[in-house]
């Protein structure tokens, strides 16, 4: 500030504005905003790796384990959109993620009913507990659409609600984690009991097929996937649009000085809610999409520590850039299932490790060493 | 005018020339009143300096007329009797014209500058509008012609986070210019400038002030002299004395409690 542009001369009427250059507009100008056209192109060619040339050459045994992991990718990138840009950390995401599921777990029971161990049209569960009728929040789950739907629209929901009270209530930071973990091992519980109608700790399971097509089949094992695949590119571009826009701004303004975003006159507790929502409705989509693949759903996933480790992914990665996320998700599970296998005692140790490396010298994650690693060259190159 | 003012004797403010005034308020956290029966007008294009000891209440009066505090009495009225801002949210109120600037400057540190003029800038500040609203030439020329103003042009795409304390300072009144607020807070604008930079802030004090209602929290005693018309000085929560700085400059009782011997 040594050198001040003189002021203009005071109170001086405004004269009319000079004509000044459109800024180009449309969908063209909104995508190059999302992302340059370098960017695009690397995520055309990783989206077709991802999608067309992994499937054709990964022994069927790996497909459902690589699904797995894409699953757990977009679970990534929706806590990294409420945690890395508007600064809430969720350490309740694995609620979200497990009613996705379970949505789509009563979709797959549903569809083999009359094929069960005791021939009934309940599930089996619902006979070993000598029940006569399917409950209501059962009905209408034979339908693929409408389980699709309550399997978003019920974490949505419940996101919703909890949201509103817990924003509107300026509950923040530590005390807004640990209520979401409260809740989910609140919903934990209550899937636990057999009473809840879920199949209780053995959850849903022995699942035959989805669409009429046979789940064990290495075509439908890929044709899931491809549809993996497809949501994450969606799920990545749905957040990067959030990010990009003005929205994306005003979240991270939240995150950095939330009382200062209010006074500039934007109701916080609104964005807050937004991205809240959304992001535990992509989780939702990635449980969804999970359990087919996988074959089970069932309460455990929403243990305290899957919600924690979804956060130590985002925290590895890299929060607030959204491949980080990605990156992060892919290593720590592409580690853990190496490791519980070569080292099964040592993978929590390692887990932990890695955390508290990350957290005290590496606060942006692996994205963030690729920051570090230009700003050292561009030095170099300066000098 | 005499030096003290009886608030309650008041008549009640005419509605025409007024931008915001402050009615009965008090506040009071765990028995103790930071704010007791307030009343403070400010007409329209006044450039009004508060001053008074530390815990004399400025810092409660303006969070009561923002929205962070909640009066337990009184009331705060914008432009008109319709507009109580007590009973409103912060956003809400910035939304109708009242612009803060913090003590301490805070911008919006992961932003760029320009950033953050664009998220200060009037305008739609809904979620949805958020979204899918896309920055018009017309804003940007605005922003850039702030930036100019305030003399940020060279740090236009610099992190408001790594700029230095004055640069905040001045980006802070650059978002409130953006933000085209009818009734601007500003608290202590000058702490940590140099005196040609001070020079600088009251000259846009002033030019502020022609449209706009100016209310400056200062403890430079200097720089209040330098730009004030008219000075209000709060103690224990109360006013103790308004009027032109060279009356209140002489007035025993502020002499007393703050200017010192």
């Amino acid at each position: 500030m040594t050198e001040g542009v003189p002021l203009a001369p005071a109170a001086a009427p405004a004269p009319a504005p000079a004509p000044v250059p459109r800024a180009p507009r449309g969908l063209p100008a909104r995508l190059l905003v999302i992302h340059t056209p370098r960017a695009w192109l690397v995520l055309a060619i990783a989206a077709v790796i991802l999608g067309l040339v992994v499937p054709l050459v990964a022994p069927d045994y790996m497909v459902p384990l690589f699904g797995k992991f894409l699953c757990y990718g977009i679970a990534a990138l929706a806590l990294d959109l409420i945690w890395g840009y508007a600064g809430i950390l969720s350490l309740g995401h694995a609620l979200f993620f497990a009613l996705g599921g379970y949505g789509m777990g009563m979709y797959l029971m549903r569809s083999i009913a009359g094929e069960g161990v005791y021939r009934s049209q309940l599930p089996d569960f619902m006979v070993f507990l000598d029940w006569k009728a399917l409950p209501w929040y059962w009905r209408g789950m034979d339908s693929f659409p409408f389980a699709i739907t309550m399997a978003l629209l019920v974490p949505g929901l419940l996101a919703l609600v909890f949201g509103w009270f817990a924003f509107r209530s300026r509950i923040k930071g530590v005390y807004l984690s640990i209520v979401t973990q409260a809740l989910t091992y609140a919903a934990m519980l209550l899937f636990f009991q057999n009473a809840t109608g879920f199949g209780g700790n053995n959850g849903l399971t022995d699942f035959k097929r989805i669409l009429g097509w046979p789940l064990h089949d290495p075509a439908t094992r890929r044709a899931l996937y491809v549809a993996t695949v497809i949501a994450l590119v969606f799920a990545y571009l749905l957040c990067r649009f959030v990010v990009t826009s003005k929205l994306g701004r005003v979240l991270a303004a939240i995150r950095d000085a939330e009382l200062k975003t209010r006074f500039c006159g934007y109701e916080s507790t609104n964005y807050k809610l937004f991205a809240w929502t959304l992001s535990a409705l992509l989780c939702a989509m990635a449980g969804a999409l999970y359990v087919p693949q996988v074959g089970i759903i069932n309460p455990s996933e929403m243990q305290p520590s899957n919600s924690i480790e979804m956060a130590i992914w985002v925290a590895v990665g890299g929060r607030g850039t959204l491949w980080g996320a990605l990156l992060g998700a892919w290593l720590i599970n592409g580690a853990k299932s190496w490791l519980t296998a070569a080292l099964p005692s040592a993978w929590l140790y390692v887990l932990g490790a890695l955390f508290v490396v990350v957290t005290l010298f590496l606060p942006d994650g692996v994205a963030g060493l690729g920051r570090v690693f230009s700003r050292l060259t561009k030095r170099g190159r300066g000098s | 005018m005499t030096a003290e003012v009886a608030a309650e004797t008041r008549p009640p403010p005419p509605a025409t020339d007024l931008a915001l005034w402050v009615e009965n308020v008090t506040v009071s956290f765990d028995g103790f009143r930071a704010l007791d029966d307030i009343t403070l007008l400010l007409e329209r294009g006044e450039l009004r300096c508060l001053i008074g000891p530390n815990g004399a209440g400025k810092t409660t009066l303006q969070d009561v007329i923002t929205g962070k505090t909640r009066p337990d009495t009184g009331a705060v009225y914008l432009g008109s009797r319709l507009n109580d801002l007590t009973k409103l949210a912060e956003c809400d109120i910035a939304k109708m014209g009242v612009g803060r600037k913090f003590q301490r400057p805070t911008v919006f540190q992961g932003h760029t500058v320009f950033e953050n003029c664009m998220l200060a800038l009037s305008g739609a500040k809904g979620v949805w509008r958020s979204l899918f609203g896309r920055l018009g030439a017309a804003q940007r020329a605005r922003i850039d012609e702030v930036l100019e103003t305030v003399g940020l042009v060279a740090e236009r795409d610099r992190l408001a986070g790594v700029l230095a304390h004055g640069q905040k300072q001045w980006l802070e009144i650059g978002m409130l210019l953006c933000q085209d607020p009818q009734v601007l807070l500003i608290d202590e604008p000058v702490a940590g400038m140099t005196p040609p930079e001070m020079e600088r802030t009251a000259a846009l004090l002033h030019r502020m002030a022609g449209q706009r209602t100016v209310v400056v929290v200062e403890h430079d005693m200097e720089f209040v002299r330098s730009i004030a018309r008219k000075v209000t000085v709060l103690h224990e929560g109360r006013i103790l004395a308004e009027g032109p700085m060279d009356q209140i400059q002489k007035n025993p009782r502020v002499v007393e409690v703050y200017l010192g011997a």
